[in-house]
């Protein structure tokens, strides 16, 4: 009997879900079944997070929105699959989901071994320091003979230790377990210094009692490349996704937003905004979709730099700048191939 | 003896009974109570003040922070910070975020669907419970046989994709299950053969009128069940775990104690298999690992998939807390069941299992309430139940604050605790009434 039940319950869910078989491409699955399926985190403040009203937010779901208004001209038809860190990349393996885009480091392991590859990267994050501006520091080479709050077992501990010995400095740790026991025994005075991803460290800030009395230190001390992540050997979807990255960019550098897309589109004469927003050239066509696939997307989103200031830019809570983020030629180091 | 008062000059007789007087001020009432529980030495008294002490001083701390520091109203996690207003709990993140606490991601104009579920299930399941209440039987008919369907259908709107192959796939399943354990059952001479063909013929027809019932369109709206969160999902988890564990359990029991050596030996693995893995790897075996050996294409419902999971892990626990309640039966009782003639599903049913369950129901209770508790290890597999859900406020910017997270779980633990603790107090009443045997 209990062999009947299990096999019931098995059949009925083959048949129940059994969707799509698979495929010759994601970008035809994903035009035929009308949405996209996008991989975000659980919950992580800026990156993607739901409301209470049900509504997911953030930078990594942003991304996704962007994609799918370059596919479908909307960007609600996207559906988003809260992942674990851990079921994470087999989800995409499975097929489960088209785009990861949930706050995931580039390494050359994941890009190389797990059949997956990099679109690029919408975040450049890094190991960064806070510390009370009592203090009186202002950079991190100032902190020897500092004790540092830190979570055990993570890589945050070894560029600690790399980074200090490095610069011949003198420190002390302590470490905890979980993440909210680490910012409470910064907050109680338990140690003068708080380590971990510097976007962890803007979302920390929130949870003290004076945010403002604490300082983000400008140095970085490893190197952190989020991006959106899809199947290795899918190359049409691969560009969608690549170049719906670039063309973001491209909007910022060029000067279209949300609010001036439409009249960029009829009245521009600027050579390369019209090539990307589709007036000029058939480069849409080229990764199989419509010729104003960029502009559909800016108008669903806005431009990378729109994206940045909505999620975790200085308006936000997180009060994030912009940094080595910025535009190549503003200081930062996000580029984008021209579209030509 | 009338004469003899009569005549004997007697001062006083008493007529009447002196009534009563009350029991010393020391022995009764407020103070007796006191005296004798809580001071009725001066070690106990020592030990009373300093124990009322400390337990007074965290009442105080929990209500100082619960109630006199807390913030009630607000619009956002500016409300809950600043000298003051951060050394309590945050409430209104709790009052705003609530609705989805429950819901989880479900559609708000859909939530109806959900209250039903939730209303049709307390409605059933309180005069299931009450023993004085009649018409058991249909009762437990609509629990366990049209509500699981009802609530399949209301929750996900119907919208299954039924075709000619599904029907196929369905069929051959049943047949290639079903057939050769009722055929097993026939050579091994437990069922007879108007049974075996009866229960084939039921189990057909079961199948053919779930797959036209799920094949109609009842124009509900379709709501996946990764949209499913908060405490539907701790209850969908939870419940289909207890139905299912305490059956299955009690036939693995059976079967581990069974004479037939490949009935034992099924019985004896499966139950070691489950109990010797922790339930966060079965989890991650049916999220992370399933998929990747099924056909690509193939798409699992994740909840499902847990729902399988948590059912078969709990059945192996179950299995074990009821064989130990068939251990305490002496074997006298199931002779003198053969003795008249009983047959071993005659003696099971009428003989051994109610006195066994009678006396695990502790047990069976401690394995519910530990698979309640331990539902929320599904949110590792990205699925939204309560505790997860309620975690989610912590990573909300506009609710990051720096009591946000403890009012969370300060709410969550109160939720949980609401559940078990009904469980608890439903599990002593039952034994308090089945407590037939050993009254003297």
């Amino acid at each position: 009997m209990k062999r009947t039940l299990l096999s019931l319950a098995l059949g009925a869910a083959v048949s129940v879900a059994g969707i799509s078989a698979a495929s010759a491409g994601t970008l035809d699955d994903v035009k035929s079944k009308g949405f996209i399926q996008c991989g975000v985190s659980q919950g992580l403040i800026g990156f993607s997070n739901p409301d209470d009203k049900n509504n997911w937010t953030g930078l990594d779901v942003d991304f996704c929105r962007a994609v799918a208004a370059a596919v479908f001209g909307d960007g609600e038809k996207v559906k988003f699959t809260p992942l674990s860190a851990k079921e994470r990349f087999t989800a995409l393996q499975s097929g489960e989901i088209d785009i990861l885009s949930r706050n995931t480091t580039w390494t050359m392991g994941r890009d190389t071994s797990l059949g997956l590859v990099f679109a690029g990267v919408t975040y450049y994050d890094g190991q960064g320091f806070m510390v009370k501006k009592a203090l009186g520091v202002d950079s991190a080479l100032k902190l020897d003979g500092a004790s540092v709050c830190t979570q055990t077992g993570t890589t945050t501990e070894l560029n600690l230790a790399d980074y200090f010995r490095a610069n011949n400095m003198k420190y002390e740790v302590v470490a905890f377990e979980k993440s909210d026991e680490v910012i409470g025994a910064y907050d109680a005075g338990r140690c003068d210094v708080f380590t971990t991803d510097q976007s962890g460290l803007y979302a920390e800030r929130l949870k003290l009692k004076n945010p403002d009395e604490n300082v983000v230190l400008p140095e970085i001390i490893s190197k952190e490349p989020l991006g959106p992540v899809v199947r290795q050997g899918d190359d049409a979807w691969f560009n969608v996704v690549k170049w719906t990255y670039f063309a973001l960019l491209n909007a910022e550098e060029l000067g279209v937003n949300k609010g001036n897309v439409d009249d960029m589109i009829a009245n521009s004469t600027n050579p390369e905004v019209r090539r990307l927003l589709g007036v000029e050239g058939d480069f849409g066509k080229g990764i199989g979709l419509e010729n104003d696939w960029a502009a559909k997307a800016i108008k669903a989103t806005g431009n990378y730099g729109e994206i940045f200031e909505a999620n975790v830019g200085p308006n936000t809570p997180l009060k994030i700048a912009r940094g080595i983020n910025a535009l190549w030629n503003k200081g930062g180091i996000q580029y984008a191939p021209p579209v030509r | 003896m009338s004469d003899l008062h009569s005549e004997t000059s007697v001062a006083f007789v008493r007529t009447e009974q002196v009534p009563a007087s009350p029991p010393p001020a020391s022995t009764s009432g407020l103070q007796g109570w006191l005296r004798e529980n809580l001071f009725p030495t001066p070690l106990q008294s020592v030990l009373t003040i300093i124990m009322g002490a400390i337990a007074g001083y965290i009442l105080w701390l929990a209500l100082d922070w619960a109630v006199f520091h807390a913030v009630f109203t607000g619009e956002s996690g500016e409300a809950c910070r600043g000298e003051g207003r951060q050394d309590g709990a945050c409430w209104p993140m709790v009052f705003t975020r609530f609705p989805q606490w429950i819901y989880g991601f479900y559609p708000v104009a859909e939530r109806w669907r959900v209250n039903i579920v939730f209303l049709l299930g307390v409605l059933s399941l309180v005069p299931m419970l009450t023993p004085t209440l009649p018409y058991k039987k249909f009762n437990a008919i609509f629990l366990l046989g049209v509500y699981p369907i009802l609530t399949l259908l209301l929750l996900t709107g119907g919208h299954f994709d039924i075709t000619a192959s599904t029907w196929l796939t369905t069929f051959v399943f049943v047949a290639a299950v079903v057939l050769p354990i009722l055929f097993l059952g026939f050579v091994a001479k437990i069922i007879s053969p108007a049974l075996a063909a009866i229960s084939s013929a039921a189990i057909a027809g079961a199948a053919a009128l779930l797959l036209v019932l799920f094949s109609i369109d009842f124009g509900l709206t379709y709501v996946e069940t990764s949209q499913w969160g908060g405490l539907l999902v701790t209850l969908v988890v939870a419940v289909t775990g207890i139905v299912a564990s305490l059956p299955i359990g009690i036939l693995l029991a059976l079967g581990r104690r069974s004479q037939m050596p490949v009935v034992k030996l099924f019985s004896v693995a499966f139950i070691e298999l489950w109990r010797g893995v922790p339930l966060i790897t079965v989890l991650f075996m049916a999220s992370v690992v399933l998929p990747l050996f099924l056909p690509p294409g193939t798409n699992f419902d994740k909840l499902l998939r847990a729902l399988v999971g948590v059912a078969l892990f709990s059945s192996a626990y179950m299995a074990e807390v009821v064989r130990g309640g068939l251990q305490a039966i002496p074997k006298g009782q199931t002779e003198a069941a053969q003795a008249l003639g009983l047959t071993f599903w005659q003696n099971m049913g009428l003989i051994t299992l109610p006195q066994a369950l009678k006396l695990v129901i502790p047990g069976i209770v401690n394995t519910f309430i530990g698979l309640f508790k331990d539902t929320t290890l599904v949110g590792i597999i990205g699925l939204y139940d309560l505790l997860l859900i309620i975690q989610t406020a912590n990573t909300d910017s506009n609710w990051a604050a720096p009591q946000t997270h403890s009012t969370g779980l300060f709410a969550s633990a109160a939720l949980f605790w609401i559940f078990c603790f009904g469980m608890s107090r439903y599990s002593m009443f039952m034994e308090r009434k089945l407590d037939t045997g050993h009254k003297r």
